[in-house]
């Protein structure tokens, strides 16, 4: 084999590995077991992490990229897709995560930004990024840089889904207010949410943001998991939602067959029996300004 | 014709987009469905296996009773396609990565694969691939790509890279180790139709 013939970490690259994460849950893991938990229960990938979003939350402090030793360790203990999280802006923590090799990278406002101005320049690197959106101008400057895909931030570690549910409509409208839209008119549109024209044109065309979209941020209960496939999602993120419920093994299966029958009331119906009790949570109004995760970044 | 696409989990929309393209291009009328539950492969007169997670596909082929008809579908002679993934499912035996997580495999096709052939995310490529039924190379896009390490003498190999085998097939059935539905370039896709028309 000429290996100069081999091109890797291309866009084409990083988009496809994206896509074949797509009607799929992938899971947030703190340690080796609960990442073969995960797996055994059907995920498509894990998300490495020190702690899940509800204990960073209650911890407090600054949350950074796990490990190396714990990434590692999950890396070695599963077959399927391995992803960290790396704080915004931190792009020595994301070359740590890449050399440990592990699948894409999550550039998340739930580990405390590295940089209050300038997100990772995700163009340099092999490995895809996924990153966190509120709106469409946020999600098309985030693949502008690099981003392989997008997940709505929802409020990360309350198992309160109110705020993927209003990420996920912001984006999915703004897509649609697009269409039937003239040249100029995109243009100007571009100009007021300040992204790219191209990725707005493309956006127009293809009706959709031009990467997969997951959803994430407060998914708790299958059927949060199949509401927000309902609305369009791709795919889902759960974070705290399944460590922190009664019965994980349990949850994160009936998790992944929601989503496999998202549109089918009946299936959802059974697979919701007998999970024990979601995570406690906390609803997002109860939570004082300065401690919403989903303003971090831009 | 009715063309399947699994659709459980993985790119199944661009599989759709490429046999509807592979139609159109050729001048077939034909109806491309997708598949998430039994009940559709039976009425399917070809059918495609996605690329995606091939543990995760595996679980919930079998929880959705999709297996087995499958199993039905090849002992008919239907021809079947499965990309990456698919190739994985495809197989009669795996190694110790497929043993590991209690992989299901289909066993349609003679071969043993190796699950991460080609490596992590990191070490996926794209690659001008020799096809035999193809005059001019294939962008072959290798995304976490499987490889098949032993073939049955059933099995005719049609590419390898090294010493892996990338693609394969064994009278209806088509197993590649790569992605031709992430490219606009329908010739993979159209040799798969040429079993059928």
């Amino acid at each position: 084999m000429e290996l100069e013939k081999l091109r890797h970490g291309t866009e084409l690259i990083k988009r496809g590995f994206a896509k074949m994460q797509k009607g799929g849950v992938i899971m947030d893991v703190v340690n080796a077991e609960q990442a073969k938990i995960a797996e055994e229960a059907g995920a498509v990938a894990v998300m490495a992490l020190q702690a899940v979003p509800a204990d960073i939350r209650k911890e407090g402090g600054v949350a950074r990229m796990a490990d190396p030793k714990i990434v590692s360790e999950i890396i070695d203990a599963v077959t399927i897709p391995v992803m960290g999280k790396a704080r915004i802006g931190h792009f020595v923590e994301a070359e740590i995560l890449e050399a440990l090799g592990v699948d894409m990278v999550d550039e998340s406002e739930v580990l405390t930004p590295a940089d209050h101005k300038y997100h990772i320049d995700k163009t340099e690197f092999t490995v895809p990024f996924v990153c966190g959106a509120r709106n469409l101008g946020e999600a098309l400057r985030r693949i502008n840089e690099g981003a392989a895909m997008i997940r709505t931030k929802g409020e990360a570690g309350t198992g309160d889904v109110s705020e993927a549910v209003k990420h996920m409509k912001q984006i999915m409208g703004e897509v649609r207010a697009l269409k039937g839209m003239t040249k100029e008119e995109l243009i100007a549109v571009a100009r007021e949410i300040e992204a790219p024209i191209e990725l707005v044109l493309e956006t127009a065309e293809m009706q959709r943001i031009p990467v997969v979209n997951f959803a994430a941020g407060g998914v708790a209960t299958p059927a949060d998991a199949a509401l927000m496939m309902r609305m369009g999602a791709d795919g889902v993120f759960v974070g705290s939602g399944i460590f922190k419920s009664e019965n994980p093994e349990k949850m994160a299966k009936a998790i992944v067959e929601a989503v496999n029958n998202y549109d089918n009331p009946k299936v959802l119906a059974e697979v919701s029996k007998g999970i024990g009790s979601g995570m406690k949570g906390i609803s997002v109004d109860s939570i004082p300004e300065s401690d919403i995760l989903q303003t971090r970044g831009w | 014709m009715k063309l399947g696409v699994i659709a459980i989990q993985g790119d199944v929309s661009e599989h759709v987009e490429a046999l509807e393209n592979a139609l159109k291009q050729r001048g077939e009328k034909g109806e491309v469905v997708t598949i998430k539950h039994k009940g559709i492969v039976p009425e399917c007169d070809a059918l495609v296996l996605p690329g995606g997670e091939s543990t995760t596909l595996g679980k919930l082929l079998i929880r959705e009773g999709i297996a087995d008809e499958i199993r039905e579908m090849n002992a008919a002679g239907k021809p079947i396609m499965g990309t990456c993934a698919g190739l994985i499912l495809l197989a009669t035996a795996g190694d110790e990565q497929v043993a590991k997580t209690h992989q299901h495999l289909l066993g349609l096709m003679d071969t043993k694969v190796n699950r991460n052939a080609f490596g992590r995310q990191r070490d996926s490529f794209e690659y001008e691939l020799e096809l035999p039924f193809l005059e001019t190379p294939y962008n072959a896009v290798f995304i976490r790509a499987p490889g098949i390490v032993e073939a049955g003498e059933d099995v005719k190999v049609l590419a390898k890279i090294d010493d892996m085998i990338v693609a394969a097939e064994q009278e209806n059935v088509l197993a590649l180790a790569f992605h031709p539905e992430l490219t606009e370039d329908l010739r993979v896709h159209q040799y798969f139709l040429d079993k059928l028309f």
